[in-house]
């Protein structure tokens, strides 16, 4: 797991994880699908990477999907970021 | 009219996939008033048979108490039956304002509005009281009409861990550029059937300067040592900024909600809040039967005092039966069961054992969270309870789930 994957997963640990629960989150362990984050709260997770990573996602892009795993959200971020380096 | 096969077989493809996925909603036909025996049709076409209802919202068993209804029968005879008009047109009666300012009392507010439900109340509010300057800060388990309201709203949204008030404080911190802060919950948890942290949520609102928003529709009527609802039960009554509740649940099931609390957040609905200004008055009839419940509530205890009573002896025959109970001690006690065909299997076989129950699953609940959600009523009975329990306990027997932990039940389904 590269340095965002390990910064997405621990975010998603200490917000979305509860009290007690000792699930393993992996780079595939679905997010979205199994329902430890649901489409209500997946909007401080968006906050946190383009804070983070000083970038902007767009809504047609924040899809349930693309949030689904770390592997997806470490490649949304990287894409992102090219984004930005570009329009610069 | 355009509606060619392309567009209805669209439509049945969805349907279809909500069948295939186990999703699929029927109706069941009743053919008595609400209350703890009611006649059931099922499935469709079956002559109608006496159940156990046990999973109303008929807390305090007014839906068909004779005086609710020899009200509403006056409030017909008096105020007619529609308004044919919005509030602010010529659809507000005199019996609205009462209602409203009986509900103040009640509920220890400055000021109330009344809107066609909850639900409209929840989808009304935060639009008219909050902008992009401010933020919402909402329980993630808050009801579904709460997130739909806060999806209209332009302030930014953010979810605290479901009763977690070490993460609610991170929140509170975070947000303290923005220009209003408000804390959302409800103060039951419909589907967990557990209360919210009030006391600590309003210590910490005061700490942060936000603004405490109270959904109590679960509670209104019978949490609290006079049913004034979860803000008396935590010893924070009059401390709540916003309260929106419902006359659909225990104060008598029919409908209408409102929204309770500040007069200028109350006046901001009055000028603001879509639902209230384009859907029509609460009819006369419900107003009528609803100032009837609030006297009669507000007379006696003995309604919530036999509620809690009821709650308390269903929670514990089913814990030492071997049944896998949330913890809690409210009158909604879920039965956890954790698979979702398990559930429709029990509720089935409840069914035809003579107790109405429904099982309940994604997307209502969280996946592997399936449950048999039972409610306690005033109106049952302690033969109603323990006809109830012997079925619970027979269905229990046949899948083999009596005495299984957490983990246990949820390997069961993986078996």
């Amino acid at each position: 797991m590269n340095e965002i994957g390990k910064a997405v997963r621990d975010y998603i640990i200490r917000e979305y994880v509860p009290e007690g629960d000792d699930r393993e989150i992996t780079e595939t362990t679905p997010l979205i699908s199994s329902g430890l984050v649901d489409s209500f709260s997946m909007v401080s997770l968006l906050r946190f990477l383009e804070k983070k990573y000083a970038i902007h996602i767009p809504d047609a892009d924040a899809t349930p999907e693309a949030f689904d795993t770390i592997t997806r959200i470490v490649e949304l971020v990287q894409r992102f970021q090219k984004a930005e380096v570009g329009s610069i | 009219m355009a509606f060619p096969d392309t567009v209805r077989r669209s439509y049945q493809t969805d349907i279809e996939a909500i069948r295939s996925a186990g999703l699929f909603k029927e109706e069941r036909f009743i053919h008595s008033p609400q209350s703890a025996s009611i006649e059931v049709e099922f499935p469709v076409g079956s002559p109608p048979r006496t159940c156990i209802n046990i999973c109303a919202n008929n807390y305090l068993g007014l839906s068909s108490h004779p005086e609710v209804i020899a009200a509403a029968h006056s409030g017909l005879d008096a105020r007619g039956y529609g308004m044919s008009s919005v509030r602010f047109i010529c659809g507000t009666q005199d019996i609205h304002r009462e209602l409203e300012k009986r509900l103040t009392g009640f509920l220890g507010t400055e000021d109330t509005l009344l809107f066609p439900s909850c639900m409209d109340a929840n989808a009304g509010f935060f639009e008219a009281c909050l902008n992009d300057q401010d933020v919402m800060i909402a329980d993630r388990l808050v009801h579904a009409s709460i997130v739909d309201g806060m999806r209209l709203c332009k302030a930014m949204q953010d979810t605290f861990k479901h009763s977690d008030m070490g993460h609610l404080e991170e929140k509170l911190q975070e947000h303290q550029d923005k220009r209003m802060r408000m804390v959302i919950t409800d103060g039951v948890f419909s589907m967990d059937g557990d209360t919210a942290k009030l006391d600590a949520i309003v210590a910490l609102a005061e700490k942060y300067n936000a603004m405490v928003f109270l959904d109590d529709s679960h509670a209104t009527g019978f949490i609290g040592k006079t049913g004034r609802g979860t803000h008396e039960h935590c010893g924070v009554f009059g401390k709540i900024d916003v309260i929106t509740t419902t006359l659909g649940k225990a104060l008598g099931g029919a409908s209408g909600g409102c929204v309770s609390g500040r007069r200028e957040l109350v006046e901001m609905c009055r000028q603001r809040a879509r639902p209230y200004l384009f859907s029509n008055s609460v009819a006369p009839v419900i107003v009528a039967g609803a100032l009837k419940v609030l006297d009669l509530i507000g007379t006696s205890t003995e309604r919530r005092d036999k509620l809690e009573w009821n709650a308390r002896y269903w929670r514990a025959r089913l814990k030492e039966a071997g049944f896998d109970v949330k913890e809690g001690d409210t009158p909604i006690v879920p039965v956890m069961l954790y698979d979702a065909k398990l559930a429709q299997d029990f509720a089935r076989d409840l069914f035809d054992e003579g107790v109405y129950a429904v099982g309940f699953f994604f997307p209502v609940v969280p996946k592997g969270q399936a449950r048999i959600r039972t409610q306690l009523s005033a109106a049952h009975e302690k033969h109603h309870l323990d006809t109830a329990f012997e079925a619970f306990k027979k269905v229990g027997e046949k899948h083999h789930i009596l005495g299984l932990g957490r983990k246990e039940l949820m390997a069961l389904c993986v078996a």
